[in-house]
């Protein structure tokens, strides 16, 4: 193609350095002209955003009207006189510690039995991804119809187990265990991208190890976790990401109850904002988790200089 | 010393622990596989069945009588092809918007050399870590205030710009594994950086292409905050705001709803079948970050 015409003209062009020079300004000018919609984009729909935020939540806007300059009044009624704040913030807590490890360990599970070469897995990995395409509101609604406690799949099972019904989503006690289950149907993208992970580790490393008779756990532990965990970093910021800011499951399938048991932070979030259209509160809400965001993202990436091991095999 | 002895058996003792071992791995896909599928079992057996068998404890698995006439009740109760016809009007232009602004962009960030151009990148990829509450408000306010709430461009317009840092992500992972030379070449023979992106690499990156393509495509067919949000007139409402409302509307109507949860499901299983190697490869380059 180009080839044959690099080696004849790539000489006399080198040779030349102010034409170059302007090369490099053309060049330079094309790279910036290439990014300018995502940068506009950034800036409208992210940056702008943001400090649009930041001044509503300190102000009592409800959409109609001019806003006003409340000062800290938005905070100050959060941390002091809104229970339902505190309630959405530990159950937000508790959803949180409890589905992103548990959802990162079957990942992580799906994608060790996946590593390897044997017929049929491609098939099972293509089972284990389908939950994730599917609408979120179209798993919740069949969720919805497995929880249900009369006629529901789940608690058929149960009863073929001789366990009692459950009232599942239905009571203040198993709602947040029901989401969790749920959520745990779409680890398929974090799945691929661990078997991605597993997929980088040099075969080398294995072999030397079962030379020196390493056991199965052995081998896990000493070479696949540690060469892992720049993958498992990655998984585990965006799903605290994620997992804080669940909103379509608990709106369509509990509304935050039974007895705001299931009031996830979001949800508190757009009751305020597009039912209550208390926009200012909610922009003040909106920091909140803006800054736990921060700071949890900000603990992970700290911790990970002593559990991150950069440098092994490939890059 | 052990290791020459470990050695030599250890032929012996990977074939006698092979069968087993393989039989144990099927079996623990086939469990996952179950949790995987039953919800969808469950929901294809719940959508052929009658308001009768439907509601019978212990649940049964065979339809009988097979009830099709779920299908177009479901189409009538609610206006499935109008909200159809309303979730395409949003995904055809938000798929191309995606496609063609962050291969621009993804191109400007691994093909051509600025200043600036890697702190550039590194704050649009740290968007990703960005809650969407932060910017949900003020962006509906100023949609509000340009009066163009209820209308499609909110969830359009936004695709025209970068589309999601994500997809600059994947597709720049993607452009750096082509050579540079075939840039450099390009350039003396007089090609600008736009006639180079079309014909030396778009040729090279159809499966990345493809993949972004169908991520946007999904995003755009199962969003829901967004057209709950911005789509308050139910002529406008998409597919998934339409079985919102659907499962609020006729919440024990359980064989239609579940038929018209199949509707809107069907579609995206279809596409996931026919290009899951793009999807997969695709997230396979993005788990090799760094």
């Amino acid at each position: 193609m180009f080839g044959e015409q690099v080696m004849r003209v790539s000489q006399p062009a080198t040779a030349a350095s102010i034409p170059r020079n302007r090369h490099r300004r053309r060049e330079a000018w094309w790279g910036m002209a290439c990014v300018a919609p995502a940068v506009i984009g950034f800036l409208l729909w992210q940056l702008g955003p943001i400090a649009g935020s930041l001044f509503l939540a300190f102000t009592d806007w409800s959409i109609a009207g001019t806003p006003h300059w409340v000062g800290l009044q938005n905070f100050h009624r959060m941390f002091t006189a809104d229970d339902l704040f505190y309630k959405s913030l530990s159950v937000t807590g508790i959803y949180t510690l409890a589905s992103v490890p548990l959802s990162m360990g079957a990942a992580f599970f799906l994608a060790l039995l996946l590593n390897r070469k044997m017929p049929g897995l491609t098939l099972f990995r293509t089972i284990f991804f389908l939950p994730s395409v599917i609408p979120v509101i179209a798993g919740s609604v069949v969720w919805l119809w497995l929880f249900n406690p009369d006629f529901g799949l789940l608690n058929a099972l149960l009863g073929s187990l001789g366990v009692p019904k459950l009232q599942w989503i239905y009571d203040e006690s198993t709602v947040l265990p029901s989401l969790i289950l749920m959520n745990l149907w779409g680890i398929g993208p974090m799945m691929v991208i661990f078997l991605a992970g597993l997929q980088g580790i040099p075969r080398e490393l294995y072999e030397a190890a079962a030379i020196d008779g390493g056991r199965t756990i052995h081998k896990l532990w000493h070479i696949t976790i540690p060469l892992m965990t720049p993958t498992i970093l990655f998984n585990l910021i965006l799903s605290i990401i994620d997992t804080l800011q669940v909103f379509t499951q608990p709106y369509v399938m509990t509304q935050g109850g039974p007895n705001n048991a299931s009031l996830l932070y979001v949800l508190y979030l757009y009751r305020k904002a597009f039912q209550e259209l208390q926009m200012g509160y909610a922009s003040a809400l909106a920091w909140v988790l803006f800054v736990i965001v921060a700071l949890v993202s900000f603990l992970v990436l700290r911790s990970s200089r002593r559990w991150v091991h950069y440098g092994g095999g490939e890059v | 010393m052990k290791t020459p002895t470990v050695n030599a058996a250890a032929p012996f003792t990977r074939r006698f622990a092979g069968w087993p071992h393989a039989v144990g791995i099927y079996l623990l896909c086939a469990g996952g596989a179950c949790f995987m599928l039953l919800p969808f079992a469950w929901l294809a057996r719940s959508s052929l069945m009658g308001i009768n068998q439907i509601f019978r404890f212990p649940p049964e698995w065979i339809p009988d009588p097979v009830q099709w006439q779920n299908f177009p009740d479901a189409l009538t109760t609610v206006p499935f092809l109008l909200y159809l016809k309303n979730t395409l009007f949003i995904l055809l232009p938000s798929v191309a918007g995606t496609v063609a602004t962050s291969a621009l962009a993804a191109f400007g960030f691994s093909r051509l050399r600025w200043r600036g151009r890697d702190l550039t990148f590194n704050v649009l990829l740290a968007t990703l870590m960005l809650p969407y509450a932060i910017t949900l408000i003020p962006t509906f306010l100023l949609w509000a205030r340009l009066g163009l709430t209820n209308t499609a461009w909110p969830l359009v317009l936004p695709r025209w710009f970068g589309g999601g840092a994500f997809y600059i992500f994947l597709l720049r992972q993607f452009f750096r594994t082509i050579p540079r030379e075939q840039d450099e070449a390009a350039t003396l023979d007089g090609a600008n950086p736009l006639e180079i992106l079309w014909h030396v690499i778009v040729p090279q990156s159809k499966p990345a292409l493809v993949a972004v393509a169908i991520f946007s495509a999904l995003n755009a067919w199962n969003d829901f905050l967004g057209p709950l949000i911005y789509l308050n007139d139910s002529s406008k409402f998409t597919l998934a705001l339409g079985l919102a409302e659907f499962t609020g509307l006729y919440s024990s109507q359980w064989h239609l709803l579940m038929a018209a949860t199949i509707l809107v499901v069907l579609p995206v299983v279809a596409l996931f079948f026919m290009t899951q190697r793009y999807l997969i490869q695709g997230l396979t380059l993005t788990g090799k970050q760094r």
